[in-house]
């Protein structure tokens, strides 16, 4: 087997944050990353830490204050749109617009980037959809229209939105951010299943720390003070988790390698 | 991204604008037969020699104008709606109307308070035309560049509203100062007219909006990307603001021209689009683009010949006719089937 992979997405003394007028806010300095290619990441940390204007940088969607985010060791500044929008699909926190768009034609607008002028599907982009669909088991649901769908289902449709985008790099902000614990389980489940069987390289920002301790290849922890990379069990080797949450009511349980609420 | 047909909805709209169009030029003041009609509008001699410049001069050039205002308006109005996401936009959200409105205000009222400069008796269709067009291409500016200010797609919306009322305000200021002859000249003016377009005229008009249709093509792709919010449309490879641009461009230029040659005529543009999306159930731009110009067409050719009152001597503002019957038949659409989207 080759065990040698290539980092896929990398940064280099990175700065994030944004520009106020004619102040800067900075939320995070001199930042190295670099992830795998077909990794499944987590980005993990407290509420306002800045999970989502990495995730932003990263995908180019916002400059860097400073420091370069490489993508197959290319500077993401030198992508055009339409050649992103070949290499990195989003999932994001937003609500869609209500439309009458059906589950089929909303993963077909992933096929947007290969289609002609007049965004006419051929029989590639038709199977790469069906195929998006399959894998993301919303055979039933395809013609149905996407504001009728359950927010599990939702999140699952704009999951096959993005692989039907066909890109090498999936980002998604906060993916199961509405669902309740069987759904949460089912997203991370599938994103787990996906790098494993198309190695597509996964990052997704969450708050399901215990879930993605388990089931992610990777870490990156933010903290106040410092970035935190690498395995669940590299990051409790360098006592990562306990600085997460600087409250007395979550704590790190180092023998059950989860966060558990103490009790008073 | 079509996945269903939809051809057999389009034969069926195409054959209904066909008998709405012929319906239109066989109604009229004066009654013709429909042989007569259709041998003067293949060029044939007719029984009376009047009836053939009726035809020719009188109803086809309205029909044809129906069509253009009614088709125009509705994809303006479409093309607002996805823009904005608001259901609630149609094509003078951008304050173009009420700058085609000043535009004529200052042309009809202001020729009274500076001197006298305009007899108000012999403003011609070319003159009321090329102020319309004025103050829209004014209006329509100041809100370009406010646009190109704001990154909020929602700013627009409010900054069109904001011109809008601005522009109704100096309409006002005229009005007041101005004497009831020219008030009544501008009313007729805001009524809104279908007909008294010559043939040299329709063909400017003509010209205009087919290069306000064909600009169309290029936006249908980011069109249907904007369905899922900006940020996912630029994560597509859409470049937002060119394609902003270019969509505000068209609306502005169709909806100018459109409001120059016939006034600003209300509702259509706002309504039809909803009647196309409930017919066709579909928000894909492909489809529902020439549905609501096709669905367009047929309610002003409608709405024009009841606007006539056939048989009499009197025509009804075409405003007027469009609400009063098109705003009872979109709540009962709507009622049936309970949701409003985008």
């Amino acid at each position: 087997m080759n065990t040698v992979k290539k980092n896929i997405l990398s940064a280099e003394n990175l700065s994030i944050g944004y520009h106020q007028k004619k102040d800067q806010k900075v939320i995070a300095n001199e930042m190295n990353l670099a992830i795998q290619e077909g990794s499944f990441t987590a980005v993990i940390g407290q509420n306002g830490i800045g999970k989502s204007t990495l995730l932003r940088t990263l995908s180019n969607v916002q400059k860097p204050l400073e420091g370069t985010v490489f993508i197959n060791q290319k500077p993401s500044y030198a992508f055009s749109h339409q050649e992103l929008a070949k290499t990195i699909s989003l999932v994001l926190t937003e609500r869609i617009p209500e439309s009458q768009l059906t589950v089929f034609e909303l993963v077909a607008l992933g096929r947007q980037p290969y289609t002609n002028w007049i965004d006419r599907l051929s029989n590639d982009d038709l199977e790469k959809i069906q195929w998006a669909i399959e894998k993301t088991n919303l055979e039933a649901l395809q013609d149905r229209l996407f504001y009728e769908l359950s927010d599990g289902q939702l999140q699952r449709v704009l999951i096959a939105r993005a692989l039907a985008q066909d890109t090498q790099i999936i980002i998604l902000d906060e993916p199961t951010a509405h669902l309740d614990m069987h759904q949460t389980i089912t997203i991370f489940e599938l994103l787990h299943q996906l790098t494993l069987t198309t190695q597509k390289t996964i990052l997704i920002s969450t708050h399901e720390i215990n879930l993605a301790t388990k089931m992610c290849d990777e870490l990156i922890l933010l903290s106040e003070n410092k970035i935190y990379s690498g395995t669940t069990a590299s990051l409790i080797a360098q006592n990562a988790f306990e600085t997460l949450f600087t409250s007395e009511i979550v704590k790190f349980n180092r023998t059950l390698e989860q966060f558990v609420v103490t009790k008073n | 991204m079509e996945h269903k047909s939809y051809s057999k909805h389009f034969i069926l709209l195409s054959v209904l604008l066909i008998v709405f169009f012929f319906l239109n030029i066989s109604l009229g003041s004066v009654s013709i037969p429909f042989e007569e009609i259709l041998q003067s509008l293949v060029g044939n001699m007719t029984s009376k020699e009047s009836w053939q410049t009726i035809v020719l001069d009188f109803r086809l050039p309205k029909a044809i104008t129906a069509i253009l205002v009614g088709s125009g308006l509705s994809i303006c109005g479409l093309l607002m709606q996805t823009l904005f996401r608001n259901p609630l936009a149609g094509p003078f959200v951008l304050g173009i109307s009420s700058g085609a409105s000043l535009g004529v205000a200052i042309l009809i009222l202001g020729s009274s308070l500076f001197g006298g400069y305009f007899l108000s008796n012999s403003i011609s269709n070319w003159s009321l035309a090329i102020a319309a067009s004025l103050g829209a291409f004014l209006v329509l500016s100041a809100v370009i560049i406010a646009a190109n200010k704001v990154r909020n797609t929602m700013s627009i919306l409010i900054i069109g509203l904001m011109f809008g009322s601005f522009t109704a305000a100096i309409i006002s200021v005229l009005a007041y100062f101005s004497e009831a002859a020219q008030i009544q000249q501008y009313l007729f003016w805001s009524f809104g007219s279908l007909g008294n377009l010559s043939w040299s005229e329709i063909s400017v008009f003509g010209s205009l909006y087919l290069i306000g249709i064909l600009g169309i093509f290029s936006v249908i792709k980011p069109l249907n990307s904007f369905l899922l919010g900006e940020n996912y449309a630029k994560s597509l490879g859409i470049n937002i603001k060119k394609n902003r641009t270019i969509i505000l461009g068209i609306t502005s230029l169709l909806t100018g021209i459109i409001t120059a040659f016939s006034g600003p005529i209300a509702f259509i543009g706002l309504a039809v689009p909803h009647i196309a999306k409930i017919v066709f159930a579909t928000s894909n731009h492909k489809i529902i683009l020439p549905a609501s110009a096709i669905i367009g067409g047929i309610v002003l050719l409608i709405c024009d010949s009841i606007a006539q009152l056939p048989t009499s001597e009197f025509t009804v503002p075409i405003n007027a006719i469009t609400s009063l019957f098109g705003a009872p038949i979109v709540i009962w659409l709507l009622i049936r089937k309970k949701k409003i989207v985008v």
